[in-house]
């Protein structure tokens, strides 16, 4: 009999010390406010919110393994529903909020049981082709056709009667959303479902054989987030307080950008979107002045990474130092001796006791 | 009188275009029976494994399991019921552990919780010899580790009918006695055992039954000893010609 017992470890020192930083980094962005710094406020708005949009594209490309080129659908179906809420309904923007991505998860579940009948690449030109014609829809239907509409002044001043109080309740709005699409990412992943998800991602046949019913898996992954991504829309379109069917389903801004943003920083790991984000905004704020360039810059730089290091940037790094900011995996250490520890998730002295047979 | 059936084939067709795989099928497998099978490459042996867990529907003909028609469940769903199979080229997770693989089969094949599954996850992984690679990603082992992690992951699941696909291939003499013995291990805890192998003596020392698959067509079927003395399948399994 062995005197060995085993826990099954989830956190590291890394990962502890990452999350510390983190805290403290959302801390030091709750103080940003006080600067007074409306210009910081508004960009750090738009990092919050493409960040969250990478980690919804993320968890569906990189973990649940639908590469959708159409998620911009979802984020202007979110903002216009945003509008249609607050000018038709007369609801405040910051309850219209969830409403539109409540309404964006509903609309997807239709669109995911056509495209799921697709794979590969046809369920990403699928997915192209969807958002095509919502945003077909949104010239058609009376919600400002093709030249859009405005939110109104009144719904504006409801959110705060100051431009300075709007700005705050946007940045912390945003912040949270940011701090939340990750939480949920994170939940999501270190949960059972997050065992099931990657080992569809990794085997669908065999995911099966064990129990894995793979398509409900993505339907709730495809719905889940259709309906952030219509709530980051609602936002987006919230701050820019008016909303187009040109813009809102952009391909290039909000699919080619983020998928640009979760390619480079490391598809199928949480701490990609942040390495990606930070580089395609580094790469904006300091070249957006020399026209194209910044384009072609962007470009390049994708090609150098997937030729390279085509786990992205963050994959490149984790896997020669091994780091892991957000720890999914599950280790399992030996502990000894048994007298002494009995970890919650150890193996009894019994289970042990029964470990007789010899090892093929 | 016998335990009654776990599983019965009745009939079973199946044909990829011309090519037939599986013709008139008919096979009833006792509860806590050890069946093997045996027979050339390409005699529809995987096949019917497919067809018993899901992955190939039949064009005719009817599965039961525990009595019940399965034809219309999917993989999955066969799984929950308690079908569990391993794949004659192994289907790891690859970037999961080692670990993770066995863990996710017995929470997701059997039901229970991460922290019950753990444990039972351990004892699986030193009973079939991978506790050395535990944290390993599993498209990092090699052919022998991915096949003993075919039968971890299967054995994870708690499986009522266990189909195991050809897990003997380049073990050992000493690896395939040790094998042997967790299979018979196992059999004592009462699973029905379905095993397809080309090592006639782990199959001998293991099973109650054997029969011969040949052209998609079962042509023998009997006790295990009988079986491999018979003309026909030494002529067309073993190559050698009636004296």
């Amino acid at each position: 009999m062995t005197n060995q017992t085993y826990i099954v470890a989830r956190a590291t020192t890394a990962s502890k010390a990452a999350l510390v930083i983190m805290v403290s980094c959302v801390v030091v962005l709750l103080l940003v406010p006080l600067t007074g710094d409306r210009g910081s406020m508004r960009l750090i708005v738009e990092i919050c919110y493409f960040l969250a949009l990478a980690q919804m594209w993320n968890l569906l490309a990189g973990y649940a393994g639908l590469l959708s080129v159409g998620q911009q659908a979802f984020s202007g179906f979110g903002g216009y529903m945003l509008f249609a809420f607050v000018v038709y309904g007369g609801l405040s923007p910051l309850i219209s909020l969830p409403l539109a991505g409540i309404l964006a998860g509903i609309v997807s579940l239709p669109v995911a049981i056509l495209m799921f009948r697709l794979s590969g690449p046809y369920f990403a030109i699928g997915t192209w082709v969807t958002a095509e014609v919502f945003k077909l829809v949104f010239f058609e239907i009376p919600l400002g056709g093709g030249s859009g509409m405005s939110l109104p002044i009144q719904a504006i001043r409801d959110i705060s009667p100051t431009t300075e109080g709007r700005e705050l309740i946007i940045y912390l709005t945003a912040l949270a959303i940011a701090v939340g699409s990750v939480a949920l990412v994170y939940s999501m992943l270190r949960s059972r479902f997050g065992l099931a998800l990657t080992a569809v991602r990794d085997n669908e046949r065999a995911s099966a054989s064990v129990g894995i019913d793979s398509f409900r898996l993505k339907l709730g992954v495809f719905v889940t987030v259709a309906a952030f991504t219509g709530m980051v829309g609602a936002l987006i379109f919230l701050q820019k307080l008016r909303i187009s069917p040109g813009s809102a389903f952009d391909v290039m801004e909000w699919s080619a950008g983020i998928i640009f943003i979760v390619v480079i920083g490391g598809i199928g790991r949480i701490e990609g979107p942040f390495v990606g984000v930070a580089v395609y905004f580094l790469l904006r704020e300091t070249t957006a002045n020399y026209g194209a360039w910044y384009m072609i810059l962007l470009g390049l730089l994708a090609i150098v990474i997937m030729l390279f290091a085509r786990q992205g940037l963050w994959g490149f790094l984790a896997e020669r130092y091994r780091l892991t900011v957000f720890p999914i995996e599950r280790r399992v250490r030996t502990v000894e001796p048994v007298e002494k520890a009995k970890p919650s998730n150890g193996i009894s002295d019994t289970a042990i006791s029964n470990l007789s047979l010899p090892p093929f | 009188m016998g335990a009654p059936p776990i599983l019965e084939l009745c009939q079973l067709d199946k044909a990829f275009g011309k090519i037939v795989i599986a013709e008139g099928i008919d096979l009833s497998v006792s509860q806590g029976e050890g069946l093997g099978i045996i027979g050339p490459n390409g005699a529809g042996k995987s096949t019917l494994f497919n067809l018993i867990a899901g992955d190939d529907r039949p064009n005719s003909g009817d599965i039961l399991f525990d009595g019940r028609s399965i034809n219309d469940m999917k993989p999955y769903q066969r799984s929950r019921l308690g079908i569990g199979r391993s794949y004659q080229i192994p289907q790891p997770f690859g970037k999961m552990t080692v670990f993770e693989n066995v863990l996710t089969a017995a929470v997701f094949g059997s039901g229970t919780t991460v922290a019950e599954a753990e444990d039972r996850c351990i004892e699986i992984l030193h009973r079939t010899g991978l506790m050395g690679e535990v944290n390993k990603p599993a498209g990092r082992l090699t052919l022998l580790q991915r096949k003993r992690l075919e039968l971890a992951r299967s054995l994870a699941t708690r499986p009522r009918l266990l189909l195991l696909d050809e897990i003997a291939g380049g073990l050992t003499e000493v690896e395939t006695q040790a094998l042997i013995n967790t299979i018979r291990d196992l059999r004592e805890t009462g699973v029905t055992l379905i095993w397809i192998e080309h090592i006639v003596h782990a199959l001998i020392a293991t099973v109650d039954r054997l029969i011969v698959l040949n052209g998609g067509r079962i042509i023998c079927d009997g006790k295990p000893r009988e079986v491999i003395q018979s003309p026909e399948v030494r002529r067309i399994y073993l190559g050698v010609e009636p004296e």
